[in-house]
């Protein structure tokens, strides 16, 4: 947990996504790395769900993709043991509760333990169904990492103080994927939450431009999805380059803020 | 419920954060209401003067003399306005979200029976009205949309995952995150996060407190077994609520086996399905070792759904219900039977739970009773059975 706390924490940090599998097992595995070596400081592997409710198209498009190809979760984590002989990134899965709960709570995140994977998100459980899961993910140090949205309110309280690993603000109503217009309202939520915990906060949901890379100041870090998950889509066999040039644009428009 | 919003182990909400404060808020609304009198004479008033309540509890003579050993009754849900158990429950949500100060409804709907249903509450009181529905269901049920677009709502074809039930429920959920403050989501089955299965039930328990009272009035004693057909499990669970303190009453859900339990192409859950977590609940889906979830299938597409209500599993679990698959064929059999017998056209979805009171009340003395849930008519179906036939319709 701490490994994400030092990669984020007043750093203008950037998050990037991929989708565990997507194109396929190789490129996936080389372009993970690739985000890292960008300088991507913290990723999100996703593990494909049939499915995934809180995500648009694109994302939807990729699980899809993976699960045709036959991929399962131990593939999943086959791909972790292969990106961690080339990268010490910190990494946090992201998946729908069921094929977690599939492959039973405490195996997963002992396996998250074994393969050095800090921390999960989850979006389908919310504060009201997390307990049993974050007392095994707390005995296995692992961060279960809270979402916060616009309308949150007076559950932010409370949602803050079962946070660890960082808090994922979403920055706008509705699911992953690029939108022209973002509003900066997510601001408010990131000082109300840094006046309450020192748990790095970052805005996903949406971003996809230098401008709203440079929206969202006050947070330690953006979280950036579907954009990439695009680039990967419209250059399967040779997105390197793509995707290292926009994550350099985006980490150069987050420095530029400050 | 057990503990609040669970059944057992089964239940919860599981939803994204996003739909949480939507969700406490529908909570809050439901457990307002549910006992306020006003709410409740109003809606009283809607179920008698405009959905036709009650429903007869019609004795099935024919049937019953033909088949030779119980008697049966049927539970003419699909006498209600809008031709399906389905309104009794739409009407309940709606007048919830009029009080909320709700002016946009929206909702997934199967076989297009619950669409129909939101579709005529939202004209009714003056509200819009967005029906999402698979885009092979559509297809399937292409009288349906129609009548919802002459009631005034917008019908949203969904084109992601295997185009059916489960996908439209993904995308009604999907719209509600993009649209809360004016949005009601009325979920048309005994489905979802709570309080969605337990107020579903609330409103279509009317089913048993009328065919209770019916039984007691019309035979002196309750039926000995309630049939009803289960997909998401609303027209089953209304059909049950009020009989579960009666442990004599046999209470049995029929689940649509497609092409058999033995094959790929069904939607039995029970029979074939394991725990899981989806749809905001935690109930019985069928789905891979893995948990992603399965396509499923079945000549009905209200039965078309790779889950059930929390409550189903739990009454299964304690023993209190069982639940029996039926193939197409079988239903296609009742379907026909009962038109031929009755001079009644049931839904595909009721004729699974016709199939099985054929199966079974031969073999029960004459002197026992079966009640079956006639959940829906069957115009809707006419020339998907025809098409299941290899008759050729000319419209």
């Amino acid at each position: 947990m701490n490994e994400i706390t030092q990669a984020l924490k007043n750093k203008n940090a950037f998050i990037g996504f991929a989708v565990a599998g997507y194109p396929n097992f190789e490129k996936s595995a080389k372009y993970i790395v690739d985000m890292a070596n960008a300088g991507a400081d913290l990723i999100e592997i996703g593990i494909a769900f049939s499915d995934p409710s809180a995500d648009g198209p694109t994302i939807m498009n990729a699980d899809q993709k993976v699960l045709e190809n036959g991929s399962k979760t131990e593939d999943v984590f086959r791909l972790i043991t292969e990106i961690r002989k080339d990268t010490n990134v910190p990494l946090v899965f992201l998946t729908y509760t069921n094929p977690v709960f599939k492959y039973g709570y405490e195996k997963f995140l002992s396996k998250m333990k074994s393969l050095d994977v800090q921390g999960i998100i989850m979006p389908d459980m919310p504060l009201e169904e997390q307990e049993a899961f974050i007392n095994i993910a707390q005995q296995y140090g692992r961060a279960f990492i809270q979402l916060v949205t616009l309308q949150s309110g007076n559950r932010l309280p409370k949602i803050v103080s079962h946070a660890s690993g960082f808090i994922y603000v979403v920055s706008s109503l509705g699911i992953t994927g690029s939108r022209h217009k973002l509003s900066n309202e997510a601001n408010e939520i990131v000082t109300r939450i840094k006046e309450l915990t020192d748990i790095p906060v970052a805005v996903g949901f949406g971003i996809n431009t230098y401008d709203q890379a440079k929206l969202f100041s006050s947070a330690d870090a953006i979280i950036v999805g579907s954009a990439l998950v695009k680039i990967i889509e419209e250059h399967p066999d040779d997105a390197t380059t793509y995707l290292t040039e926009f994550i350099q644009k985006m980490k150069g428009a987050r420095n530029a803020t400050n | 419920m057990t503990k609040k919003g669970y059944y057992g182990e089964y239940g919860g909400q599981f939803v994204p954060e996003l739909l949480m404060p939507a969700i406490n808020e529908v909570t809050e609304a439901f457990d307002k209401y549910k006992d306020d009198l006003t709410f409740k004479r109003e809606l009283k008033d809607l179920f008698d003067n405009y959905a036709n309540r009650p429903s007869m509890l019609y004795y099935a003579k024919n049937m019953s003399k033909d088949l030779g050993g119980a008697q049966i009754y049927l539970k003419r849900e699909d006498l209600n306005h809008t031709g399906a158990h389905k309104i009794n429950n739409v009407l309940g949500q709606a007048l919830i979200a009029k009080r909320m100060g709700k002016t946009r409804l929206i909702a997934e709907t199967g076989a297009g029976q619950h669409g129909v249903a939101t579709a005529t509450a939202a004209a009714l009181f003056g509200m819009e009205a967005e029906i999402f529905m698979g885009k092979e269901d559509t297809e399937r049920q292409a009288l349906n949309v129609y009548r919802m677009e002459l009631l005034g709502a917008k019908v949203h074809a969904v084109t992601t995952g295997t185009q059916v039930l489960k996908d439209a429920v993904n995308a009604t959920f999907q719209d509600w995150t993009k649209r809360i403050d004016d949005t009601f989501y009325v979920l048309g089955s005994a489905v979802g996060p709570y309080p969605f299965p337990e107020m579903v039930k609330y409103f279509q328990s009317i089913i048993s407190e009328e065919a209770r009272s019916q039984f007691l009035e019309m035979t002196g004693r309750l039926p000995d077994a309630v049939l009803a057909a289960v997909g998401g499990g609303s027209n089953a669970i209304g059909a049950f609520a009020k009989f579960i303190d009666d442990s004599e009453v046999e209470l049995i859900g029929i689940e649509a086996a497609g092409k058999g339990v033995n094959t790929q192409q069904t939607a039995a859950t029970m029979a074939l399905g394991t725990k899981g977590i989806f749809h905001g609940m935690k109930s019985q889906f069928l789905q891979s070792t893995d948990g992603q979830i399965d396509p499923v299938y079945s000549i009905s597409a209200g039965l078309d759904y790779p889950g059930i209500g929390p409550e189903h599993v739990y009454l299964k679990e304690i023993n209190r219900a069982k639940y029996v698959p039926i193939t197409d064929d079988e239903a296609v059999a009742a379907f026909e039977y009962i038109a031929k017998t009755e001079g009644i056209v049931a839904a595909i979805e009721s004729s699974h739970a016709v199939a099985y009171a054929m199966k079974i009340a031969p073999k029960m003395r004459k002197d026992q009773q079966i009640m079956v849930n006639l959940s829906g008519r069957g115009d809707k179906d006419v020339a998907a059975i025809a098409r299941y036939k290899g008759v050729n319709i000319h419209e």
